[in-house]
């Protein structure tokens, strides 16, 4: 009998095994989501602080629901309802709320390793939902659970990862996770928001979409964040969604029973086009969905939960 | 599926020696037989409901479910349930390695729910399948079938209708064996530590 993680702070760290578990196991509290009572007593008596010190709403919610409906307590502090706003250092808040022994402490922060940089000063676990441009594991966890159900096993499948992959969290996470699951992983977008080093994390990568996306079994969009254009990274948002954009012309190259994913929130008619957004293809709420039960799974595990590898 | 619960029960018992065998595949077939009498002699066919408990108790839900449906000409709905999240002991390393769904074919508001399962030993499992079946309904009775009841309850639990009864020692494990995942359907008991 082993613990899997006393922390999750990353997906790179995770074994295939370790990943598959997980998975397993969200798919049983997938099941307790589905009840009419949607709670099981399984965390009761365990505190789980979320720590959100950058913006976030399907996040919060969902780690607030997961949480709730495991029977834990759940807070949540918001960066700009916190100290950290007075001018506390992310330690000092973080040592404060440990000092009240929560069970667990979700982190989103804008630094990348912020979770890995609290998870050894702290008796609590730590779970990471989103630092920087690092990682967003559960993210990556919740969109293989959605590729999954749609695909069955990931072995030999393809999905091209679509936009600004190198500032995406939501894309190394889904990276790591999906090349361990033994997916063919395709990446394509602008030359500037593509990192260097992306061809060592087991991606091919394209330069234009519609290569990408040919016989792709899933298209990710992810989103263009509006700083990048100040940044001067892409011209304008038009000519990124005329070059970038995944729209129902370009999905016709992808398999006819691909799916199409967003990790949220949207740019309607920059990165996707709205009719693909609500069309057949898109599973982008079952994304959400799933992110319940797979936060469930990770809270349970890192509360103390047992599990072999499956 | 099927496979990995067969090699996390078989693994269990793995290099522990049989003592005793409490019943052979003719032995649970009269067992069972009786037990399906016993639920049927009630009266409660008509609202009946059985739910089995992961894993061994499903096994068993289904033999007494074909049984029954024999004997009254019609099937019975058969749910089964996985109790590992309404456990008090979850923490304590005993999880599973695969927790299975909780599947209820029908709703069992007002029904005759007769929880299932292959051996009764502290009654913590019996607790949390009760605690379990709440968050599901009001069902009119709940009663409990167990293949072997093995005693040293530790909670006020009794079952209402027992296949056989074993007295045994803590050092030792009741191994119910099920043609589905064993091979073939057999109990018998075993001692720790005796290698």
């Amino acid at each position: 009998m082993s613990r899997p993680f006393r922390h999750l702070l990353d997906i790179e760290s995770l074994t295939r095994g370790e990943i598959l578990t997980i998975l397993g196991l969200a798919q049983k509290m997938w099941e307790v989501s589905e009840r009419s009572v949607k709670k099981v007593p399984t965390l009761r008596g365990k505190t789980i602080v979320g720590l959100f010190l950058e913006a976030s709403t399907r996040t919060r919610s969902s780690f607030e629901l997961a949480g709730k409906r495991l029977s834990a307590d759940v807070i949540n502090i918001s960066g700009s309802g916190s100290s950290t706003s007075k001018g506390e250092t992310l330690l000092d808040t973080v040592k404060n709320l440990d000092a009240m022994s929560p069970d667990v402490i979700v982190l989103r922060h804008s630094s990348s390793g912020a979770p890995h940089f609290i998870a050894s000063r702290v008796r609590c676990a730590v779970v990471n939902a989103g630092d920087g441009t690092h990682e967003h594991p559960t993210q990556a966890l919740l969109d293989c659970a959605t590729m999954m159900k749609h695909k069955g096993s990931l072995e030999g499948k393809t999905v091209a990862i679509v936009g600004d992959v190198a500032h995406s969290r939501v894309a190394r996470s889904n990276i790591h996770a999906l090349t361990k699951l033994g997916a063919n992983v395709r990446v394509a977008g602008p030359r500037t928001l593509m990192p260097v080093d992306i061809g060592a994390m087991g991606a091919t990568v394209f330069e234009r979409v519609e290569p990408a996306i040919t016989d792709a079994d899933v298209v990710m969009v992810l989103r263009l964040q509006s700083e990048r254009q100040e940044a001067g990274l892409i011209p304008n948002t038009r000519e990124y969604s005329r070059y970038f954009g995944v729209n129902s012309r370009n999905i016709e190259l992808a398999k006819p029973d691909a799916i199409v994913m967003h990790p949220g929130p949207i740019n309607r008619g920059v990165e996707l086009e709205p009719e693909l957004a609500d069309g057949s293809r898109s599973v982008i709420l079952e994304q959400v969905t799933y992110g319940v039960a797979v936060r469930m799974a990770v809270l349970y595990l890192v509360a103390g939960g047992t599990l072999d590898e499956g | 599926m099927t496979t990995e619960k067969s090699t996390s029960r078989s693994k269990k018992y793995e290099g522990l020696a049989e003592t005793r065998e409490l019943l052979d595949e003719a032995g649970m077939r009269t067992v069972l037989s009786r037990m399906a009498d016993g639920i049927l002699a009630t009266g409660l066919e008509s609202s009946l409901v059985l739910v089995g408990i992961r894993t061994g108790g499903v096994y068993v839900a289904e033999r007494l479910g074909a049984l029954i449906a024999a004997r009254v000409g019609h099937a019975v709905p058969l749910g089964m349930m996985d109790i590992t999240l309404y456990r008090d002991d979850v923490f304590g390393g005993l999880a599973k390695p695969v927790i299975g769904s909780t599947e209820l074919p029908t709703s069992i508001e007002g029904r005759t729910v007769v929880l299932v399962d292959d051996v009764l030993f502290t009654g913590r499992t019996t607790r949390a399948a009760l605690a379990e079946l709440i968050d599901f309904g009001r069902p009119e009775a709940v009663r409990l079938a167990v293949l072997v009841d093995r005693g040293h309850r530790e909670l006020p639990i009794q079952a209402d209708f027992v296949g056989i009864d074993v007295p045994t020692t803590r050092a030792e494990l009741v191994n119910v064996m099920f043609r589905e995942i064993d091979g073939v359907d057999r109990v018998v008991l075993r001692q720790r530590g005796a290698r």
